[in-house]
């Protein structure tokens, strides 16, 4: 134990990660009524996906603010432990048009053959193995994206990214968007997930995969006769779909303040916003033949007649400047961090940063951590962890490690391993990621995830883990319980609790699982002098991560 | 412990158990799901994920353009030798393969609705599936689907666990909302499964499961521990009942494969009286661009699971369905015209089926739109002359007995299709 915290402190300061080699903590934190180890917990469990064995001690080390101000710069963060676990995920630099040539679909004409019975499945997969297929793209996404949350040090650039990714959602499996999701990721969400809204809104907007997803790529002004291609000749038109879920779920919200007249009229100022050759992996493009040229009225600004691929925009300038919208984001980001209802106090005050700051993210996430709301005892572990949430942060708990086994050789083709392995679990558990199909993604609410079959689900995710079912992900337990005699039961309890729940432990739940120790089961005895001889630290483990108090954060 | 009100208590030898005393929760829940079983209604749903083409499900064969349109995918005359059409009413007839469920038409157990759909003209699956399960069509933001909000509305505080249950790895969006409904993949996996027992290590599959029980049972009444004390007296309820052991009945088949499986379980759940009202399942592979088939092909392997199972399904409940209604939809039809693949791209109305011992049978519903082309939805569309919501609607009220005004928010119903008969 002494060893590995030696090394791990040598590597951190290898690392430039300790608080003495830190940019010196500007935030003030408020006083808060939780005691230094629980906000040491809160920032690890709101701000990242919860701890892994030696994050407490680190965090309590540099300091709570010190950590904060070091998350909120992602960039002065190392990354090369990311990007090493991320090697063997080719998707993530590929262009859309790379992907559309390297996972084509099976052909019309396969298609044909496998409805009449002319080719089997079997003859499919050995002309196109399945690693090379459309699926294999959203695979390797999903296994990346767990992989990134287990081992990168930017945590809260990873809460961020899969928090706006939800917010700006596109759903993998519609059409042609299979292939633009990495480009979608990698090109609009994530350089701006602590930027400015607006680059967030307009890179989106500019985006294939949104184009496609919400069908603006189609959209034409009314009149439009189709010059050419398979449509030639036919009448084209508007569609409001981008236009309504823009104002609706991007920026104002719901009751944010538009009417139907408004939806048409920014349907309007998209209008010619397209996608070259949208099958071939072509990137964004402004037709001006498709464009309605007229002026229109959005939210009561008139937006004057020929301003082209310009009108967007200024309906995007429009719509962040609302104050709806700097509501709107600070209440999802307040509901994310903080809790399910969060308080209104602290909402205003994060939208007045918002509005104050022209938008800026990493201005309203400070004004946030900092805000006394954020510190209080009814926030403490007050969010049910999602799906997604509960695996990463079992997974980092347990201290496991993912794994990329070479492409080809198991999962049906796909780049198998850890990675896979568990997203394909977070899928099974409600959540697959990517496949979120409305364009409100998944909820950030506890009632949507608690039901009696997802408990369920969430005891025997634990009994697998700890029980290392899932291969490419062993946790390792030895490393948990450290030098603990297995002979102690009580000892390697209380090194369980402490590990993986942080003291958050009930005391009924303490009640039950020492009870436990009790059974025969958990403790083995030997046949001769009935003394305890080993426990079951797996069903130990599972119990205590499959417990109500590892469902939250 | 759940209140036993009186007259539960009268009801029912299975609730004597109860006048033991102290008996376990999830014993008094069982025989109150007992005791209801004998006169509670329910709709199974099925969705045909994927637009069917209601056009050869239940084919137009008396008009006038349905085989110019048509082409190599038409369904034959009825009578016209060969395997045509099944005929119904002169004009319309079963696809071939849906043989199974002609029986129940002659009975006068199928009722089917035609041209039915969506008032929004989405043609995107993903879009028009969640207008159809939200019940809100054109607006995204509803969070909660349409029987959610008809089974929410009747809260029971001594309801089932088992009240909505959908077979599939993920609930699905009609289900999800205030109802605590439940998404397994089979009865088997809804238990906690010991993995240190699944590998012969230490013998004893309860353990964890006794454990993860402990844990729950002790917290302060909240969301996660009040559901997971359900959770634990639903496996134990579905222990007790053991659905699982219910062969099916009256030498009823089904098809191989998940649909038939999960319609298997459906049925195995509602013998079993865990108090089940609403079951939901998913049959896919209905999106037939290309190489749709006609009398055989494609789309006729698929009808042919698909009219098996509900066939089955029927059978296997026997007089159960008197009580028992099974709702099909699809998020839209497909292309009047045959495409340049062999078949049929996204379309807008669709047909959809009610069976049952409640469903007034015999009878296909709603104003036939025609199928020339000026009839047609944009020139090329089945026009939609029954709103769907119409037709949930009667369904979820007249069958189920919901309230009708959560249902479907902002719809002004005028009348009702009317496939239910007097309950």
């Amino acid at each position: 134990m002494r060893r590995r915290a030696f090394l791990v402190t040598a590597v951190l300061v290898a690392a430039g990660l300790t608080g003495a080699a830190a940019p010196s903590a500007s935030l003030k934190l408020p006083a808060s009524p939780l005691s230094e180890d629980e906000r040491v917990l809160h920032v690890l469990n709101r701000l990242g996906y919860g701890p892994r064995p030696d994050d407490v001690m680190r965090v309590r080390q540099m300091g709570v603010a010190a950590y904060l101000d070091q998350q909120l710069h992602p960039e002065r963060l190392p990354a090369d432990a990311v990007r090493a676990a991320l090697a063997g995920y080719t998707v993530l630099e590929a262009s859309t048009s790379q992907l559309v040539r390297d996972y084509p679909q099976p052909t019309q004409e396969m298609r044909r053959q496998i409805a009449s019975g002319d080719m089997t499945r079997r003859e499919l997969r050995e002309l196109m193995p399945m690693g090379r297929r459309p699926p294999a793209i959203t695979a390797q996404l999903q296994a990346a994206t767990v992989t990134r949350a287990v081992v990168s040090e930017a945590q809260l650039e990873e809460v961020l990214a899969a928090f706006w990714f939800n917010h700006f959602n596109v759903f993998s499996q519609k059409g042609a968007v299979r292939w633009m999701v990495p480009a979608y990721e990698r090109e609009a969400i994530r350089p701006h997930v602590l930027g400015k809204f607006r680059d967030l809104v307009l890179a989106t907007a500019r985006q294939p995969a949104m184009l496609f997803y919400l069908d603006n790529w189609m959209s034409t002004r009314a009149d439009l006769v189709m010059p050419r291609g398979q449509n030639a000749g036919r009448a084209s038109g508007l569609n409001e779909n981008y236009a309504r879920e823009l104002m609706e779920l991007h920026t104002l919200g719901v009751d944010g303040g538009y009417t139907q007249q408004d939806v048409t009229e920014v349907a309007r100022c998209f209008t010619g916003w397209t996608i070259d050759r949208p099958r071939e992996g072509g990137s964004y493009l402004f037709r001006p033949r498709a464009h309605d040229p007229g002026s229109k009225r959005v939210l009561g600004q008139t937006i004057a007649a020929g301003g082209g691929e310009r009108d967007g925009e200024r309906v995007i300038d429009i719509l962040v400047r609302h104050p709806s919208t700097a509501r709107f984001i600070s209440t999802k980001l307040a509901r994310h961090f903080v809790s399910d209802e969060p308080p209104a106090a602290l909402v205003e005050r994060m939208a007045a940063t918002f509005r104050s700051t022209d938008g800026d993210i990493r201005a309203v996430m400070t004004t946030l951590v900092t805000s006394p709301e954020f510190w209080t005892r009814e926030a403490y572990r007050a969010k049910v962890k999602t799906p997604f949430e509960v695996v990463v942060s079992a997974v980092r708990a347990l201290d496991g490690h993912l794994e990329i086994a070479p492409p080809g050789r198991a999962g049906g083709g796909f780049p198998a391993g850890g990675g896979l392995e568990l997203a394909r679990e977070i899928g099974k558990l409600g959540q697959p990621l990517y496949e979120a199909q409305p364009p409100t993604g998944y909820p950030d609410r506890a009632e949507s995830w608690v039901n009696t079959g997802a408990l369920l689900g969430r005891m025997n995710f634990a009994l697998s883990l700890a029980h290392n079912r899932f291969r490419g992900a062993p946790v390792d337990l030895g490393s948990v319980i450290g030098p603990v005699d297995r002979a102690q039961p009580a000892q390697v309890l209380d090194t369980l609790l402490a590990a993986v729940l942080h003291g958050a432990a009930t005391p009924q739940t303490r009640t039950v699982l020492t009870a436990q120790l009790q059974s025969p089961e958990i403790t083995r005895t030997t046949g001769d002098d009935r003394v305890a001889s080993d426990t079951d630290v797996e069903k130990l483990a599972a119990l205590v991560l499959g417990s109500p108090e590892f469902q939250r954060r | 412990m759940h209140r036993c009100t009186r007259r539960s208590f009268v009801k029912g030898g299975a609730l004597a158990l109860v006048a033991l005393g102290a008996a376990p929760r999830f014993i008094v829940r069982t025989a109150l799901a007992q005791s209801r079983a004998a006169r509670s209604k329910v709709l199974v749903v099925i969705f045909q994920r994927g637009a069917v083409d209601g056009l050869s499900m239940l084919v137009p064969h008396g008009d006038p353009d349905y085989y110019g349109a048509r082409g190599s995918i038409a369904i034959g005359r009825p009578g016209a030798g060969g395997d045509g059409a099944l005929d119904l009413d002169g004009f319309f007839g079963l696809h071939p393969s849906l043989s199974g469920l002609k029986p129940l038409w002659d009975e006068r157990r199928l009722a089917a609705v035609h041209a039915v759909g969506s008032p929004d003209l989405t043609r995107s699956h993903f879009d028009a599936q969640d207008y159809m399960e939200s019940g809100t069509p054109g607006v995204k933001s509803t969070e909660d689907g349409w029987l959610a909000r008809g089974l929410a509305a009747q809260r029971d505080p001594q309801a089932s666990p088992f009240r909505a249950v959908a077979l599939g790895p993920a609930l699905p969006r009609v289900l999800r909302g205030d109802v605590g409904a439940v998404a397994m993949t089979s009865l088997a996996e809804f238990d906690v499964r010991d993995a240190a027992a699944a590998l012969g290590d230490g013998g004893g599959g309860l353990t964890a499961s006794k454990g993860f029980e402990s844990l729950y049972e002790q917290g302060v009444r909240d969301l996660l521990y009040g559901t997971g004390r359900e959770t634990f007296d639903a496996v134990k309820m579905l222990k007790a009942a053991d659905p699982q052991r219910i062969q099916p009945a009256n030498g009823a088949v089904y098809p191989r494969g998940r649909f038939g499986e999960n319609l298997r379980q459906i049925a195995q759940l509602i013998r079993a009286d865990v108090g089940l009202e609403v079951a939901f399942a998913d049959a896919s592979g209905w999106d037939t661009h290309a190489a749709q088939g006609n009398e055989r092909g494609q789309l006729a392997t698929r009808l042919k699971e698909f009219g098996d199972g509900l066939a089955a399904l029927d059978r296997d409940l026997g007089d159960r369905m008197r009580d028992v209604m099974v709702l099909t939809m699809s998020e839209f039809g497909r292309t009047v015209r045959e495409n340049g693949n062999r078949g049929t791209d996204h379309g807008h109305g669709t047909a959809m089926f009610v069976i049952g011992g409640g469903a007034k049978g015999g009878k296909v519903y709603g104003k036939w739109p025609g199928l020339a082309r000026e009839q047609l939805h944009d020139g090329r569309d089945l026009a939609v002359t029954t709103d769907f919501r119409s037709l949930f609607a009667e369904v979820a009220v007249r069958h189920l007995g919901t309230p009708a005004d959560p249902l479907f928010p902002g719809f002004k119903n005028s009348a009702y299709p009317g496939v239910v008969g007097q309950v």
